[in-house]
């Protein structure tokens, strides 16, 4: 008697519901016993269509929602942002200005690799690391809320400076968190570092080779982690990077490991921009003197008869950027996050198009687990530091 | 690197280099979509050039404005070259009514899903994609939602007022 040989693999969804895949990601897994065979990506559970909104928006007012797109890191995309329509109108903002913003999205990478490494380390097992990293990301947060009054959803940078002034006690708050936070990344490392079960679950997993990792379109410390020395913030210099000294860690092993160590690298890394930033700052206006443009000081707004027209001439009608197409890109926490503006002349954006990290970087997803184990899918999913709010748009 | 790119370019692709513009620093390379894939890959396969990054494929639609000279979409590639840290965009115009155009997954890997979002936002069809299928709009929606004629506001209300499943009479 012969017994019908059956179709040995096992097809599983894993989420959108899944508490390891950060957000409403499905992942298609074809599993042959433990090893998956094949995993497909699904995403689009979180599509609002930001980038369709935008056309309908002026162009001050696109960026609360420039916030939502990777709610880890508002003020990376906020910067992203600004930047491109800077580089739009060609307008140059006040060397304070550039200073302030410099500190903050350094301190906003911190924030984000803090809720990175406490949920990697979550979702391999390590569950008392979240807390300890969400104590420190508490003293950034409260930073946030004396600058821009919003915890999260900051919308601090605007187009050709800050929306506020910096508080009074900023440099107090500022040298607080560089006091305390080096601490707190000593205590994970002292965590993580030499745990043998953290070891086991990430090294050698999830590798990806240089150069496949290139071909993907791969970047931030993704691409870092297989030994690219590719950092924007080092390549082509925006916001004034070109004045500070730094590092750019790199890995060897291509694996979940290595992309751990660079992202604990990099926190003290940014600790250190904005150390230098917070040193350097000068003096002077929180906006650039561009009349039209920028709104004029709320003083003036209040004396003198021009300024209220501009003021209310921007707030209703807004500004109007000469015809092109500009694309702007920074480093944001995920990787190179890049703002393409299309301007027609006219007051509101022709067309938005956001080169979103976290959407390229997983699509090669497949790629690092294929082949693996189906313990490791979650590893890698961790690893790849993926906001589905960035990813769908 | 430009004047390199450029003499690159007209060395090999003379002809098919429509126009070249520069706006805020950044160089831009009209050509048509016979030529883009072997311009492409010899950009990236070129040693001095190397063009090794496909950072972005975007698109936009020019509906309204002089689309019937030029083509209605003109779609963008954003290639960079880690070598000599250098940024070429790359546009093709396409007609509406045929708006098609070579498939570049099989130069960069990164192309499959950023040409995916393309189509289902565009409609632009990528011949020779692997998987040329709706990547981030839910499967019942019909239309592309980034087309300039695709309505913001009103959305026509379905009911069916259950013609298929009439409700079960107790």
């Amino acid at each position: 008697m012969t017994v019908e040989t059956k179709k040995k693999t096992m097809n599983l969804n894993m989420g959108p519901q899944h508490p390891a895949t950060h957000g409403v990601l499905r992942v298609e897994l074809e599993l042959d016993g433990e090893t998956v065979v094949k995993a497909t990506p699904h995403i689009g559970y979180l599509h609002t269509g930001i980038e369709k909104t935008y056309e309908s928006k002026l162009y001050y007012k696109c960026i609360p929602m420039t916030d939502r797109m990777d709610y880890l890191a508002p003020m990376s995309n906020n910067l992203g942002f600004c930047l491109a329509v800077e580089k739009l109108l060609d307008i140059e903002v006040p060397e304070k200005v550039v200073y302030a913003r410099v500190c903050l999205t350094e301190l906003t990478r911190v924030i984000s690799h803090l809720v990175w490494v406490g949920t990697h380390a979550l979702d391999i097992g390590a569950m008392s690391m979240l807390l300890y990293a969400f104590r420190e990301r508490e003293l950034i947060l409260d930073l946030y809320e004396a600058c821009a009054g919003q915890r999260m959803m900051s919308t601090y940078f605007r187009i050709g400076g800050l929306a506020y002034d910096l508080p009074k006690d900023f440099e107090k708050r500022v040298r607080d968190i560089l006091k305390k936070i080096p601490e707190g990344i000593k205590d994970y490392e002292r965590l993580l570092n030499d745990n043998m079960i953290f070891r086991k679950r990430t090294i050698g997993v999830g590798k990806i080779s240089a150069e496949e990792a290139i071909n993907c379109g791969l970047t931030g410390p993704n691409l870092r982690g297989s030994g690219v020395n590719y950092d924007v913030r080092k390549a082509n210099p925006y916001c004034g990077y070109e004045k500070f000294n730094f590092d750019v860690p790199l890995g060897k092993n291509c694996d979940v490991y290595d992309r751990y160590l660079i992202r604990m690298e990099e926190m003290k890394q940014s600790l250190s921009i904005a150390k230098q930033a917070l040193d350097g700052m000068p003096d002077g206006p929180f906006r650039a003197h561009v009349p039209g443009v920028v709104l004029p000081p709320k003083e003036d707004v209040l004396t003198k008869m021009e300024s209220l027209i501009f003021h209310f001439k921007i707030i209703t009608e807004g500004f109007k950027p000469p015809k092109g197409v500009v694309y702007n890109a920074i480093e944001s926490p995920k990787g190179e996050l890049g703002f393409f503006i299309s301007s027609d002349g006219t007051n509101k954006p022709h067309r938005v198009r956001v080169r979103p990290p976290s959407f390229v970087n997983l699509s090669a997803l497949p790629k690092m687990v294929e082949g693996g184990m189906l313990a490791d899918v979650i590893a890698c999913i961790g690893s790849i530091d993926i906001v589905l709010g960035e990813v769908d748009r | 690197m430009e004047e390199k790119t450029k003499e690159f370019l007209k060395e090999k692709f003379g002809d098919a280099i429509i126009s070249e513009s520069e706006f805020r620093g950044q160089l831009s390379l009209e050509t048509n979509r016979d030529n883009l894939f072997d311009l492409c890959n010899s950009l990236k396969s070129s040693s001095e050039l190397d063009f090794n990054f496909l950072i972005d494929v975007c698109a936009i639609d020019w509906l309204g404005q002089d689309e019937e000279a030029k083509g209605r979409f003109e779609v963008f590639y954003n290639l960079y070259s880690l070598k000599n840290k250098f940024r070429l965009l790359i546009r093709v115009r396409l007609s509406g009514n045929d708006a098609e155009i070579d498939s570049l997954t099989s130069i960069w890997q990164s192309a499959n899903w950023l040409e995916r979002e393309v189509y289902d936002m565009f409609g632009v069809e990528f011949t020779g994609h692997p998987n040329l299928t709706k990547i981030v709009t839910p499967d019942e929606l019909k239309g592309h939602p980034l087309r300039k004629d695709f309505s913001l506001t009103y959305e026509t209300p379905q009911f069916s007022h259950n013609k298929n499943e009439p409700p079960e009479v107790i």
